[in-house]
């Protein structure tokens, strides 16, 4: 049976309304939405859609991992759901705010604690940090194969075979197991609960862990990129809006504008 | 003294505009005369052009040719500029965020042991500390951050591509192209490159037209878009979309502009139905001109636009596209 890990983060939701966004400057945080609970980064649910779409075909099993502080476990859950078969949470305070290389050797901790794996599925990035390194660095701490930004992604006898998405096209690469395979929204929207799923997720527990579970010693990482500040763009332009009698003044209005402007 | 590496991009005939944006970010990090900048270009096969890169403020040009070395082999870059890296023992190492650098970039620093700082669109040397100080948008947009780099002696930045200038040709200055030798192992490389499939871009390339006008969902479905395409015509620009149009299916991902799409900076940049997300944003707004068509007078986009339409694109643009014709 394969064994697929998916590592999903919990994040503030990135589609939440402008106003609602605020940073404390001072502890250079951003603040909790009120009445907008977290979501599952989008890029990790597509991971999960992967997995997924794995199993469909194949003999798999898929298991969850996330790292984090204050899990909201509803949300949490989903992937169970939507067909997952186990969670695990690896909560503690200590790993509330962690940079990508600390974030990578955490992970890695976990994932020797849980053994066996043939696949690890991630998102391309997390809509927090926009960082794009955690699969990466894990990658090269486990010694694995990683292939980015895939969009098709598909198991053949003993290897992984991935549409990679290009910003003029794709590229199909095959990889041996166990690899890394990073996925993109272009692989397509994840499925969505169905009933049963619902019912088998509701009586699932997930697995707790802590940083005592894992042995692991934050303080050994010294090499750092320091957050020194955080601040909501200040932004100054002045819209000139168009006015007219009617649409067909309007559009003629704004032609003649930008002629004036000499943009067009 | 310390050496800047600079991990420069070849491509097709001409040298790559990056590899100037990357010089003039790297040009900002020399604080003693005796810095020393060197770009360092793996997978070239023709090496003539690269030494006008001396004449831009680079001493030194490394160019590795390796047979290995084409764009799906990731391993082979790695162990290549692994290579490079032991070679010049730089304090600063400067990648570009293309579809190569954010894949070698965050495996070489980890590699290394050192932290890396990703999508940078300012850098600059913290007077006490000496370190290098980035700026970088983060949550997609909504918020700027800056870091600095403590307790390492490899730092390594990510730079986004269209923010920087190119830097302009520097008078007197001397350097030299070298070619360096790399070894690399078949057996290191771990993945298989099968088929690449690119799609050609019909008409002028999004990234370097002057005009691009771009669709969001407001467009309401695939069709639609025709006029975009024959706005775009007209002006002789491009067309593009946000990703909620590409999702859909109603355009190829290649036309998404964006945190996760293509960066364009076009004098006139035209939106319709796009409601100015800051990942959307993230993409376009450095164009010098935005201009935006959108029915809800509350849409985000009228705080980054300098010239807003609040309507329906069904009847203000074909006044719009009537009107541009007339005048041009
Ligand atoms: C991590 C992450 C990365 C992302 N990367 C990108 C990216 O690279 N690029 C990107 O674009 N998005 C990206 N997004 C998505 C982004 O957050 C928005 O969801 C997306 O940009 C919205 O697209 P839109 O403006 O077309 O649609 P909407 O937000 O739905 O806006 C549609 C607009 O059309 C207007 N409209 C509707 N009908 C009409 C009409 N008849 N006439 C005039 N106006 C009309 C509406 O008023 C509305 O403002 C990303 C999101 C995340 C979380
Ligand atoms: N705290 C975390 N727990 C589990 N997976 C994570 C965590 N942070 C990042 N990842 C994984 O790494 C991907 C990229 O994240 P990042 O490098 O932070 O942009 C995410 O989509 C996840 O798959």
């Amino acid at each position: 049976m394969l064994n697929i890990l998916v590592c999903i983060k919990q994040v503030i939701d990135p589609e939440m309304p402008a106003s609602a966004f605020n940073i404390n400057t001072s502890s250079k945080k951003v603040e909790e939405p009120e009445g907008i609970p977290p979501v599952i980064n989008g890029f990790c649910e597509n991971a999960v859609e992967a997995a997924l779409r794995i199993k469909d075909n194949n003999d798999a099993s898929i298991t969850i991992l996330s790292i984090g502080n204050k899990f909201v476990t509803e949300v949490m859950k989903k992937p169970l759901s939507m067909g997952a078969d186990n969670l695990i949470l690896i909560d503690d305070p200590k790993f509330e705010n962690l940079d990508a290389v600390s974030t990578a050797h955490v992970l890695k901790a976990a994932i020797k604690k849980i053994g066996n794996f043939d696949l690890i599925l991630c998102g391309r990035q997390a809509s927090d940090w926009d960082n794009a390194l955690v699969p990466l660095g894990l990658s090269e701490m486990l010694d694995v194969p990683c292939i980015t930004i895939a969009q098709k992604v598909e198991i053949i006898d003993q290897g992984v075979i991935v549409q990679r998405a290009l910003s003029n096209g794709y590229e199909v690469i095959e990889s041996s197991l166990p690899a890394l395979v990073t996925v993109t929204n272009e692989l397509g929207d994840p499925r969505y609960p169905n009933l049963k799923g619902i019912m088998s997720a509701s009586r699932k527990i997930p697995t707790i862990w802590n940083s005592n579970d894992l042995n692991f010693d934050l303080e050994s990482l010294t090499a750092k990129l320091k957050l020194i500040d955080l601040q909501i763009p200040i932004t100054d332009k002045q819209c000139e809006i168009i006015k007219g009698d009617d649409d067909q003044e309007i559009g003629r209005n704004l032609a003649i504008k930008l002629r004036e402007a000499k943009l067009i | 003294m310390a050496n800047i590496l600079i991990f420069g991009e070849a491509s097709g005939e001409e040298i790559s505009s990056i590899n100037y944006e990357l010089l003039s970010a790297a040009n900002k990090l020399k604080v003693n005369i005796d810095d020393q900048i060197i770009v360092a270009i793996l997978g070239v096969n023709n090496s003539k052009k690269y030494d006008e890169l001396l004449s831009y403020g680079a001493q030194t040009v490394c160019l590795v040719k390796d047979d290995l070395l084409n764009r799906s082999n990731t391993d082979a870059f790695l162990n290549a500029s692994k290579q490079v890296v032991d070679k010049f023992k730089p304090q600063i190492i400067l990648f570009a965020k293309t579809d190569l650098g954010r894949d070698i970039a965050p495996r070489l620093a980890f590699k290394l042991g050192v932290p890396v700082a990703q999508d940078c669109i300012d850098l600059e040397i913290d007077k006490d500390s000496q370190k290098i100080k980035v700026t970088r948008p983060v949550y997609g947009g909504s918020a700027i951050a800056k870091f600095i780099f403590e307790n390492v002696d490899i730092q390594i930045a990510i730079v986004r591509p269209k923010i920087f200038e190119p830097i302009l040709p520097i008078e007197n200055t001397s350097g030299e192209l070298i070619e360096l030798n790399v070894e690399l192992d078949k057996e290191s490389i771990r993945t298989k490159f099968i088929e690449e499939v690119l799609k050609e871009s019909e008409g002028i390339p999004l990234e370097s037209a002057k005009v691009v006008v771009a669709g969001g969902r407001g467009l309401g479905d695939a069709k639609n878009f025709d006029s975009l395409k024959e706005l775009a015509k007209i002006l002789g620009g491009a067309v593009g979309a946000s990703r909620a149009v590409c999702d859909a299916g109603w355009l190829d991902h290649e036309y998404q502009i964006g945190l996760t799409g293509k960066t364009i900076t076009p004098d006139l940049y035209i939106t319709v139905g796009i409601s100015g997300a800051s990942q959307h944003m993230a993409g376009c707004s450095n164009s010098k001109n935005i201009v935006a068509i959108n029915k809800d007078a509350n849409a985000n986009i009228f705080s980054l636009a300098n010239y807003g339409v609040v309507g329906d694109w069904n009847t203000i643009l074909p006044a719009f596209i009537e009107a541009v014709r007339e005048l041009n």
